[in-house]
């Protein structure tokens, strides 16, 4: 029965979720599971089981701690199901920065991130617990509009997606959804800088009224990213923004994620070791469904206090 | 398995087996490619005798008389009054004008037969002629009138004239009047207008699939009107809001199970709910109308779901993701993205709907309808009633009366196919 329910919803719920929740079954019909085969392709040089074990016993090694916390989460949990996909995750998200957080498919990095803007409320089978706090007000609290929340956290997705609309209209939805702006003339003026913060002004500069799904991959991207901010968020969650982008595409989007540090706290989920090392301050490591290591970047890339986070990092497994 | 196996021996074995999966594969090809020929013949066929059985039927016979619009028959009191003119007998006027064509025709039982060449519509078009233009009167006129369908029969050529008398409904007599009618440029087919405008008849030269068309007009709007705004709420509501239990689960259940009612039980209801319980019109389209809203709703729910299903979850995402709320998500991004679907679902469900008759028949819609329908409320008949209708009917004359009205059926149902199909195309959007 549950089993049936998850699979007639995946139709609705996020694709990252459900590859990051682990389980065979949470897996089975997934968009682009061509993607995902060609991942679990990959072997382990080190058993599994070990691993788990290992994992178990572990307690997070660093400092989960921000100085100027935007989010703070202690004791999240999340099942999907029968399947434990997150376990006593404590992270915080500090102002202004960038976080990374890598680990191998299916340890529920996906699943973190969506937690903080309740993106996993979609998912009729998920069950959160802990505490997540966003300046002190819980996240998860009944008074809490996700609307809002939502308002606040914004999320850039693994796959472009801009609406079927204009490049306009795509920007445009968001700050008209909540009334941001007072008459035509003050939105012309949140897309248009909205696009220019995303870098992608002079490209489409005079083409606004054409769709936004003509655009290349990169541009539909930037386009989201530009989308986002335009409801002017605290925090920009982004679920792999560039897996499915070459490295041209890639390299503008990681300049982008620089700049945009300035004004917005970025937790970034990744599967390039590289680009966390490039884009992020401070990177986490998570391991089926634990998070095993959070640390400055330069730290867990050249001195990695826990084996398994070395031997992710230098690649001998993942 | 067979580590034994030698290479060559492998390839040996691979080579042995090609021809035979190349047959194999020929023969597949073989049996759909002659599925399909047959199919398309069949297709062929019905399409082929419907159309050479009814296209004739859009061309009526019709006589050209010199009428004497004569005061002494239409307005013996001088009154013009439109109640004395409609109630005179117009008959008279065109027997008159047919006896002055054949003069030698004189034995009462001759003169008869003579009469029966024209239709009785006749009558009907001078009067509404005197009715629309007094003037008219002591006048004479040329008027090209409808003739009989027996005469229609004989110009059309689907009476045998080597059959002997007895067995022939036209008789030589007539014969012999009809050859001296054409042979004085006094008889034509002309465009069969009234087949379009008119309602039933029992004479098939009068009768038309105009009462029936705008029955099942009628009907088809009740259905529209109703069914589309309940069948997409419904599947909106069942896809996107609808919390995941056992109730919803029975729903579903039903709905699927609701498509698949015989259309026959459906009229049944109808007569028992509508009819005989809520007291509606017998006969009425807005009867109709309803019992194939009853049988067209699941159609469109379970056609909308699967239109809403197909909406990529990421353009969900991304409404979620700028903060819209659940309902802003459905009606800005989930509804106009799935609305071709939905709208290809129910042009399809509104053609079978067309097509239907057996729940009509229950609500008797099945009636002999001579006036044309006002509104929804009063008796009508509709398409495929009205062909079953004339099927039955025992004149030659219906038979090509009944493969026109088919002929027009169809190319309603082609039609409204032809819009989904153009909807489909035209809205298909690319993500």
């Amino acid at each position: 029965m549950a089993k049936a329910a998850i699979m007639a919803r995946s139709a609705t719920a996020g694709d990252g979720a459900l590859a990051d929740a682990g389980g065979p079954a949470l897996r089975d019909d997934k968009d682009n599971s061509s993607n995902m085969n060609r991942r679990e392709a990959r072997q382990p040089r080190i058993a599994i089981a070990d691993l788990a074990r290992e994992a178990e016993a572990a307690q997070t090694v660093g400092d989960f701690t921000a100085t100027d916390p935007v989010i703070t989460v202690r004791g999240c949990n999340v099942w999907y199901g029968e399947t434990h996909a997150l376990r006593d995750i404590n992270l915080d998200i500090g102002r202004n920065e960038v976080i990374a957080l890598i680990g191998p498919s299916g340890c529920g990095k996906s699943t973190f991130i969506r937690c903080l803007n309740r993106m996993n409320d979609t998912i009729e089978t998920a069950r959160v617990s802990g505490e997540f706090r966003m300046h002190g007000e819980d996240i998860y609290d009944r008074k809490t509009d996700v609307v809002l929340l939502r308002a606040r956290v914004g999320m850039v997705f693994q796959k472009p997606n801009p609406f079927p609309k204009s490049i306009y209209e795509n920007v445009a939805y968001g700050p008209r959804l909540h009334g941001l702006a007072a008459n035509r003339a003050e939105l012309d003026e949140i897309v248009h800088s909205s696009l220019r913060r995303a870098g992608l002004w002079d490209e489409v500069k005079d083409r606004l009224e054409e769709p936004g799904t003509g655009l290349s991959g990169g541009q539909q991207q930037r386009l989201c990213i530009a989308r986002t901010i335009a409801v002017s968020p605290e925090v920009i969650l982004m679920d792999e923004p560039c897996s499915a982008l070459d490295p041209i595409a890639t390299a503008r989007i990681e300049d982008l994620i620089d700049e945009l540090s300035q004004n917005y706290a970025i937790a970034i989920v990744t599967h390039s070791m590289q680009q966390a090392a490039r884009v992020s301050r401070r990177t986490a490591y998570f391991h089926l469904g634990r998070l095993v290591e959070v640390d400055a970047t330069d730290k867990v890339f050249t001195n990695p206090g826990h084996k398994l986070t070395e031997d992710y990092v230098t690649g001998r497994f993942g | 398995m067979n580590g034994a196996a030698s290479q060559e021996q492998v390839l040996e074995r691979v080579r042995a087996s090609l021809g035979r999966r190349y047959r194999q594969e020929r023969r597949f090809r073989l049996y759909g490619l002659a599925s399909a020929l047959l199919g398309l013949m069949f297709v062929g066929l019905i399409f082929g005798t419907i159309i050479s059985n009814g296209y004739t039927a859009f061309w009526q016979t019709q006589v050209l008389i010199d009428v004497y619009f004569d005061p002494a028959v239409i307005d013996p009191g001088g009154g013009r009054d439109p109640l004395e003119l409609a109630r005179a007998d117009y008959n008279r006027l065109a027997r008159a004008a047919l006896t002055e064509l054949f003069p030698d025709v004189r034995a009462r039982r001759d003169r008869r037969s003579l009469n029966r060449l024209l239709s009785s519509g006749a009558a009907y078009q001078l009067r509404d002629m005197v009715l629309a233009e007094p003037e008219l009167i002591g006048k004479h006129r040329a008027v090209w009138v409808p003739a009989d369908d027996e005469v229609d029969m004989v110009v059309k050529g689907y009476i045998d004239r080597s059959l002997p008398e007895k067995s022939r409904r036209v008789k030589d007599r007539q014969l012999a009047w009809i050859d001296r009618l054409a042979d004085a440029g006094r008889l034509e087919r002309h465009f069969n207008a009234a087949f379009f405008e008119s309602g039933d008849s029992r004479e098939p030269e009068l009768a038309g699939i105009g009462g029936a068309a705008l029955g099942s007009f009628y009907m088809l709007l009740v259905t529209l009107v109703l069914s589309f705004p309940l069948g997409v709420a419904a599947a909106v509501y069942l896809e996107e809001f609808a919390p995941r239990n056992r109730w919803v689960d029975l729903i579903e259940v039903n709905i699927n199970n609701l498509a698949a009612v015989p259309s026959i039980v459906f009229g049944l209801l109808g007569l028992a709910v509508f009819i005989n319980f809520l007291g509606m019109p017998r006969s009425a389209p807005v009867v109709g109308g309803l019992v194939l809203t009853l049988m067209t709703l699941p159609t469109i729910i379970i056609a909308s779901r699967a239109a809403l299903k197909s909406v990529p979850p990421s353009v969900r995402e991304a409404a979620l993701g700028v903060g819209a709320s659940q309902m802003q998500m459905v009606l800005h991004h989930v509804v106009p993205l799935a609305l071709p679907g939905m709208l290809t679902g129910t042009i399809i469900g509104m053609a079978r709907a067309l097509g239907e008759s057996a729940p009509l028949l229950m609500i008797g819609m099945v009636a002999f309808i001579v006036e044309l329908p006002g509104s929804p409320f009063e008796p009508a008949t509709a398409l495929p009633v009205q062909i079953y209708l004339w099927a039955d009917s025992p004149e030659r004359a219906f038979v090509e009366r009944t493969s026109a009205a088919i002929i027009v059926l169809l190319a309603f149902l082609l039609l409204m196919n032809g819009a989904a199909i153009w909807l489909r195309k035209r809205f298909e959007r690319r993500w």
